[in-house]
């Protein structure tokens, strides 16, 4: 049948199914050609901490969200254009986020009485009436998968395998996808098994013919190429973005490097990534617990490597002790938080920003810390860069803030030119740096750099400056252990000084405030800059008036932050979390700054901050 | 004078020094401020006596250790060193050794510091075989504390944690080292300054994790704890020194023997009751640690009758920083590291460019 297209300008689908139903990859596999199409995009996986759980059930579900445009995108977007969904429990967890009468792929061959009951719907509800607001596509897709792979040598249950494949087949035609990229991906993966791989070939073709033939689908959509910077793209989620800011840095300062961890989710992802690239001069060493890995990470800093460890909420706690340690010994460690959702075990695979007072304070005694935090997927190579360049050049451990939505959503990222990227060289000492009491030279391992007030870095196998370094309190300059009263007093305040000396490297708090006359001011940090963003362009397209300003560095904050905050009526601080940011701005500034808290796990949407924004304009004007 | 080349395994890659040092070169100068008294003092002589010996150069030399009296004695030699925290210098020292094959790294600790808080670590350490020499002072007691009983007190010790005894049982650190996958276990005493820096030298020789237990008095908080082996009268009968090779014999007039019985039950006799080839000849060597196992457990917790010494295991089997670093040395022979290989990478296989 004759077909039509519809050009859209951007478009959010949704991939939901059972945990079993490779949904991940699906979506995935969405992305990937639609990045190659020059859309840009951004990407929410959502699925359950259980590996598999039972099957059917609600708990069960694993989604894959994807919003792409021919603008710029900054989240995975609100409500779906189109849900697919592989079983009763993914259409009933997913349809409420679908927009009013936007379309639903239903995957008829699960609908069965038993698998409807699991989930608590009462009737089938492609047969009653409770679908009527939308546009339902009832289809049979795995049977339709089995049909297609009738040739082949498999089991049915391999078959039924496929189903996801079908499925992605259908969404490529449906969005107009370029197909080369999967058939290579499918071809490398299965290059081994040439039964599964044309299988899954084979689903592929089935499921995009379905969308051409069937009448079912009446119309076909295309997505023109976003107007981005010029440049060599790729897309990449936040996790591999750190792993390669990471890389990078190792290359850009000519250190080795040395990875110390414990797999935990949803930090596991950058251990594995960095465990391919030995060739850099990458060790990376699965630890027996979480303190092991950040002790070995400092130790391997006194070496003179760069000391990495990576983990979530819960192994920052374990880790903390040593975490202190690092800034009595001052010296350089790069610890990455992948926040999710707590306290304790909490929510594993959910995101959440609520470790930021944990590290801030979560240590004993007087500890600060420079802490940075990306704001997007791609920004994570930059972040990552930026923590180590403080921590090499400061002499001090710094935690970098990212969550579980950075760590595995995806964006378009533009790859940077390797060799015009920050050099993060480091000057070793080398030779003594004092006097002692009969003029013969000594080397004091706690004189500090003038500027930076950074101790210097003397590794071992230096000849002449041998000393020792520990947790006990020291007297500045000499190192010795020192007990006195007023050399305790300062080294506090000196450590407390060195960390507030980084915010003279670091650039002011820039506003995106258009218009120049707003009165309400958004501040955010982290992952929330995606929806901040979002929110205030919905904002100023109805016509209010407001500024955006995203902090990178957390500690110490940009020197301009106070007088920023203080030129605006209304702050608002949006945080996935009950107010930890806003806390630290009205203590250390004096603001009546608002926060706007929710943890649900999941990001805010645009709509939601919209709304928030919009009653501020309103209190504002009264 | 010119420094003899050991050409120990496991300081292979370790510079070497021109000029022979000596002890005093292994002083720093800091005041040592353990009690008068106390065995620590004993261990530090001799370890300074003894590093000279190994002939590499001072600033090579690394000792890290965790919390504890023990943990002190980084900062009283002068080489380079991390008085770190409680029960963490192995994992702290691993990756210290990992990256820097041309250091010799020796943890410091003790029996609170290594058994209990930081038993995880040093169980872990063993069976990687990651190249650090541990020296475990065990005095079976907190001291740093005043007085606690430690994982190593005898069941029924009475302390100011424990007034009508301790319900604890005791680790044997030789026992749990060999379970944990040791190479090389030993145990010395720190009145014995001989025995101890032969057995420092074996340990400083091996490639690999060496775990040295070095039975030391706390004459505060358990003074004469070790006194049955240090004791003329006493130790003969209940001292047995472990020699590679050897029938193993003690005893004043060496009438004690240890022999292996038919059900492969270790146990003490009397030599006149069996004959010189039915004794147990000590195999440090052995592949199997089952006999190492089983001398580590002839020794009574209480009464420390038929206490071992020497060393129990000294096996090869290629460190874990020999392992890594031939991993990294492989993935480094396929070419470069620099700004072209880092675009590469970035890029990936997936890239697209945007042109105006």
């Amino acid at each position: 049948m004759a077909k039509t297209t519809e050009v859209r300008d951007d478009v959010i689908v949704r991939f939901a199914g059972d945990s079993g139903d490779g949904m991940q990859l699906t979506g995935d596999r969405f992305t990937t050609a639609t990045a190659s199409l020059g859309n840009d995009l951004s990407t929410l996986p959502d699925f359950p901490a259980e590996i598999r759980a039972p099957a059917g059930t609600l708990p069960g579900v694993s989604a894959f969200q994807i919003h792409f445009a021919d603008h710029h995108v900054r989240t995975p977007g609100d409500s779906p254009d189109i849900l697919v969904a592989m079983n009763p429990a993914a259409l009933k967890s997913n349809l409420g986020d679908v927009k009013p009468g936007g379309q639903v792929i239903i995957n008829t061959d699960e609908f069965t009485k038993r698998a409807l009951a699991k989930v608590g719907y009462d009737s089938n509800p492609i047969e009653d009436d409770s679908l009527e607001s939308y546009q339902v596509h009832a289809v049979p897709l795995t049977s339709l998968t089995v049909e297609a792979l009738s040739d082949f040598d498999l089991s049915k249950k391999d078959a039924e395998r496929a189903k996801n494949m079908f499925a992605l087949g259908l969404l490529s035609w449906l969005y107009s996808r370029p197909t080369d990229q999967t058939r290579a991906f499918l071809e490398e993966k299965f290059a081994r098994r040439p039964e599964i791989l044309h299988a899954n070939l084979a689903a592929f073709e089935a499921g995009w013919s379905f969308g051409e033939t069937t009448e079912d689908f009446a119309v076909q959509y295309e997505v023109k190429p976003a107007k981005v910077p010029v440049g060599r793209y790729r897309n990449i989620t936040g996790n591999l973005a750190l792993a390669y800011g990471l890389v990078a840095a190792t290359v850009r300062s000519g250190l080795p490097m040395f990875l110390g961890t414990y797999p935990i989710t949803p930090a596991s992802d950058i251990l594995h990534e960095l465990s391919k690239h030995k060739r850099f001069g990458i060790t990376t060493f699965q630890a027996e617990d979480e303190i092991a890995g950040v002790g070995a990470a400092l130790g391997a800093s006194y070496g003179g490597a760069i000391g990495v460890t990576s983990t979530s909420g819960p192994g920052i706690a374990l880790k903390s002790e040593t975490i202190g340690l690092a800034v009595a010994l001052e010296l350089p460690l790069v610890v990455l938080d992948v926040q999710r959702g707590g306290p304790s075990t909490g929510l594993p695979t959910k995101t959440e920003q609520a470790d930021l007072l944990q590290a801030m304070y979560g240590r004993n005694g007087e500890a600060p810390l420079p802490i940075v935090a990306p704001q997007s997927p791609g920004d994570c190579f930059d972040a990552a860069m930026e923590a180590v360049r403080i921590a090499t050049a400061f002499r001090t451990p710094v935690i970098l803030l990212s969550d579980g939505y950075l760590a595995n959503g995806a964006e378009p990222w533009r790859v940077p030119d390797a060799s015009a990227l920050p050099d993060l060289g480091v000057d070793f000492a080398t030779e003594p740096n004092a006097l002692d009491k009969d003029g013969d030279p000594v080397f004091h391992p706690f004189k500090r750099d003038e500027a930076t007030l950074a101790r210097p870095w003397a590794v071992p196998g230096t000849p002449g400056l041998e000393h020792r370094i520990g947790g006990l309190e020291k007297a500045d300059g000499t190192g010795a252990i020192s007990y006195d009263p007023a050399n305790h007093d300062h080294m506090v305040r000196m450590r407390a000084a060195k960390v507030d000396r980084v915010a003279d490297t670091i650039g002011d708090l820039e506003v995106d405030d258009p218009s120049g006359e707003a009165d309400v001011l958004v501040v955010g940090w982290g992952s929330t800059f995606g929806p901040i963003a979002s929110a205030c362009v919905l904002v100023r397209q109805s016509g209010g008036k407001v500024a955006h300003a995203h902090l990178r560095h957390l500690n110490p904050f940009p020197k301009n932050t106070g007088e920023v905050l203080k030129r605006y009526r209304h702050v608002i601080v949006p945080e996935m979390n009950m107010g930890q940011l806003s806390l630290l701005l009205r203590s250390k500034y004096l603001v009546d700054a608002q926060g706007y808290n929710q943890v649900r796990g999941l990001p805010f949407t645009s709509r939601e901050l919209e709304g928030v924004i919009n009653s501020a304009l309103v209190e504002v004007n009264a | 004078m010119s420094t003899v080349d050991l050409n120990f395994p496991s300081l292979i890659d370790v510079p070497k020094t021109d000029e022979p040092l000596k002890a005093k070169d292994f002083k720093s100068d800091q005041e040592v401020r353990w009690c008068p008294g106390c065995g620590d003092y004993a261990i530090l002589a001799a370890v300074q006596g003894f590093l000279p010996s190994l002939g590499v150069r001072r600033e090579n030399i690394v000792f890290v250790s965790g919390i504890g009296c023990s943990s002190r004695f980084p900062y009283y030699m002068n080489t380079y060193g991390m008085h770190s925290i409680h029960g963490r210098a192995p994992a702290i020292a691993t990756g210290l050794s990992v990256t820097r094959p041309d250091l010799s790294v020796w943890v410091v600790t003790g029996d609170g510091d290594a058994l209990s808080i930081g038993g995880n670590h040093l169980i872990h350490a063993l069976r990687r075989n990651v190249n650090l020499k541990i020296l475990l002072f065990n005095n079976r007691i907190y001291g740093l504390t005043k007085g606690q009983y430690s994982p190593t007190s005898e069941l029924g010790k009475v302390t100011k944690s424990t007034p009508v005894g301790s319900l604890d049982y005791p680790f044997d650190p030789v026992s749990l080292a060999l379970g944990a996958e040791a190479t090389f276990v030993a145990r010395t005493i720190d009145s014995d300054r001989k025995h101890l820096t032969e057995v420092l030298k074996a340990a400083a020789a091996h490639e690999g994790s060496a775990l040295v237990e070095i039975y030391q008095n706390c004459n505060i908080f358990n003074d004469g704890a070790f006194e049955q082996l240090k004791d003329r009268q006493t130790a003969a009968d209940n001292l047995i020194r472990l020699e590679h090779t050897q029938p193993i014999r003690f005893g004043s007039e060496s009438q004690f023997g240890v022999i292996r019985r038919q059900d492969g039950i270790i146990s003490v006799v009397d030599c006149a009751d069996v004959n010189e080839s039915d004794l147990l000849v000590h195999d440090a060597h052995a592949v199997d640690p089952g006999v190492a196992f089983a001398l580590s457990r002839l020794a009574d917790q209480v009464s420390l009758a038929h206490t071992p010494i020497g060393v129990f295991r000294d096996v090869h089997r290629p460190s874990y920083d020999r392992l890594a670093r031939e991993q990294l040395a492989q993935a480094q022979s396929h070419g470069g590291s620099g700004d072209d290989e880092l675009q590469s990478l970035l890029e990936g296989k997936d890239s697209w460019v945007v042109t105006d």
